[in-house]
């Protein structure tokens, strides 16, 4: 089974050979070089015995792992295997619909808050922690309004308020397309822009931690690319989990990955070492195609 | 082959008789519309002068107006909007948004879907009941209003509910994901973004609560009026009064109602002149709401 080679890092569908996907080898190159640094970072978020029910059905099974500080973690996994669930538990946004429970913990550091903790309020976190989503969701208002809105709820306004959205639009490699047109309506804009409008509205408001659900599912190969681009800049200012469905996407942009099966986590492996001589069976199945 | 074209012929004569009828179907309906309006046009339209609209009714059919019925019509819907709008907004994000889903939610939701149906009337003896007897709000503008708004009421929750509803969950998300409490969640997201689907609810509503008769009668409505509610400005301070609430009150269907009911021929034309005014802000009020459905529409597609 020698399958897991064609997948290594940087591979690529051999016809989507144009290009606007030559960009994507620069990735991984500067991507191997961190790796092998990252071996060492701090630990941002430690996840231990993480469990979550959705009423009665347990959707996460005593988690333990460790997301390194500025580094980007990929979570990968079939259909309904938690990912998405692990991803949405440091946000808090589970809490919004009824008949939801955590146990366990999410440590985030240097502050130490129990994101899951009953002290925390959920406000709390996702003010500190940003989340851009799999359909691109821009508000239905002026390109200005979508980035400024993070910022005006916490009352930042006029001259600041007009940098910060320049910065944060800056940030999501979006401004020079969008600068003469900030008064028009999100939805003006394609697909692609409008999800890197989610992502600098993510970002203007300076966040800890950025996670994203696979935020690339409804956007085509050229969008994709641009988003993987930003993924890899972003890391600098802060961490970054992605949950995504697309292997080759987390082979690219990632430096840890992980892999889960049936609400439980089964592999976490710097992604070189994921994707081409994974410690488990079940996940060397999972990356050459055999289910999922 | 011959089989198949015997099977065909057969079908396409059931689409062609089927298509005859429903042709016949909607016709019936259009032309019994058309030929009412018609009618009324012909028989009401000579009497609609500026004096029609500005004399008091009278017992001379030709002197008679509908001064104090449109006025009365006017601020009846003054109250109703007044007061139905905001307390069915309110109820409607409430439960759409705030309440949890459980059994006595599902309970209030069929309820209300319920009372939307209850015969006018009855909202009529009610009123009569809890606001002239029990609150002694006295058969006034203000208990007309009121008696409209419980009417219309549940139309404009369910609208309300209808409106949230047609917005995307990951707006929310969105919104919450940033930090948003729910209230601004719905101040700045889910209030602008459904006001087209409820303010065409709303107005629909009040369309509906201008036709009553019924209700308003029950609570005891005049129906001849030769005075005009005190005038809601003053020129001294305060400048605003709320002494027109208080004043007995005549409506559009009211008068319509007397006069038809009077032998008189000339009467049954003063009718059809006031018919065709109330008729002319129904389709007016109509026509707001689609434009403002439409304008909404452009800007907002999800």
């Amino acid at each position: 089974m020698n399958g897991t080679l064609e997948l290594s890092v940087g591979a690529r569908p051999k016809m989507t050979m144009t290009n606007e996907v030559s960009r994507l080898q620069v990735s991984p190159k500067v991507r191997d070089s961190d790796v092998r640094d990252g071996q060492t970072s701090d630990v941002k978020a430690e996840v231990s015995e993480l469990n979550f029910y959705y009423g009665k059905l347990q959707a996460l099974k005593n988690i333990n792992m460790g997301f390194g500080a500025n580094r980007v973690t990929a979570i990968i996994g079939p259909s309904g295997c938690g990912k998405s669930t692990l991803l949405r538990c440091f946000n808090r946004i589970h809490d919004l619909y009824p008949d939801t429970r955590y146990e366990g913990k999410i440590i985030l550091q240097p502050s130490g808050t129990n994101v899951i903790g009953p002290e925390t309020d959920p406000l709390e976190m996702r003010l500190r922690v940003s989340m851009v989503f799999q359909k691109p969701n821009a508000f239905p208002k002026s390109v200005f309004e979508n980035a400024a809105f993070g910022l005006r709820l916490r009352g930042v306004s006029g001259k600041e308020l007009e940098q910060q959205v320049e910065q944060s639009l800056r940030s999501a490699a979006l401004w020079d397309e969008v600068k003469d047109r900030l008064r028009q309506s999100a939805y003006t804009l394609s697909g692609g822009q409008q999800q890197r409008l989610c992502i600098a509205r993510a970002l203007a408001t300076d966040p800890e931690m950025l996670l994203f659900d696979e935020p690339t599912s409804a956007l085509d190969p050229i969008a994709t690319g641009k988003i993987e681009d930003l993924i890899f800049e972003l890391k600098r200012k802060l961490t970054v989990i992605i949950v995504t469905h697309n292997m080759q996407q987390a082979a690219r942009v990632s430096d840890t990955t992980a892999f889960m099966y049936l609400g439980e986590l089964i592999e976490v492996s710097p992604t070189k070492k994921m994707f081409e001589n994974p410690d488990k069976k079940l996940t060397e199945k999972y990356i050459t195609g055999h289910f999922g | 082959m011959s089989d198949f074209k015997g099977i065909i012929a057969k079908r396409k004569r059931q689409d062609f008789i089927f298509n005859i009828v429903g042709i016949v179907c909607t016709l019936i309906g259009i032309l019994t519309l058309g030929a009412l309006l018609v009618d009324l046009f012909l028989d009401g339209f000579p009497r609609l002068t500026l004096g029609f609209l500005t004399h008091f009714p009278s017992r001379f059919a030709e002197q008679a107006g509908i001064l104090s019925s449109w006025v009365g019509t006017l601020l009846i819907m003054v109250v109703t909007a007044a007061t139905a709008v905001p307390l069915g907004v309110a109820a409607g994000v409430y439960l759409e948004e705030y309440a949890r889903k459980n059994w006595l939610t599902n309970l209030i939701e069929i309820n209300i879907a319920n009372l939307a149906g209850v015969p006018s009337i009855v909202y009529g003896l009610m009123a009569l009941g809890l606001l002239v007897y029990q609150f002694r709000l006295g058969q006034s503008i203000l208990t007309g209003g009121l008696t409209l708004a419980f009417l219309i009421l549940p139309i404009v929750i369910v609208a309300t509910r209808e409106a949230l509803r047609t917005i995307p969950q990951g707006i929310r998300e969105a919104a919450y994901a940033l930090g948003s409490t729910k209230w601004q969640v719905v101040r700045h997201h889910l209030l602008p973004y459904s006001i087209g689907g409820t303010m065409t609810g709303i107005i629909i509503a009040l369309s509906r609560a201008i036709g009553e008769t019924a209700p308003l009668i029950t609570i005891g409505a005049l129906t001849f009026i030769a005075f005009l509610p005190p005038p809601p400005i003053k020129s001294q301070p305060p400048f605003i009064s709320f002494e027109w609430l208080w004043s007995p009150f005549s409506v559009l269907p009211i008068q319509m109602f007397n006069w038809v009911s009077r032998p008189d021929q000339a009467f049954i034309v003063n009718a059809a002149g006031a018919g065709l005014i109330l008729i002319f802000i129904t389709l007016s009020l109509n026509a707001v709401a689609i434009v403002i459905r439409y304008r909404v529409r452009k800007r907002i597609k999800w």
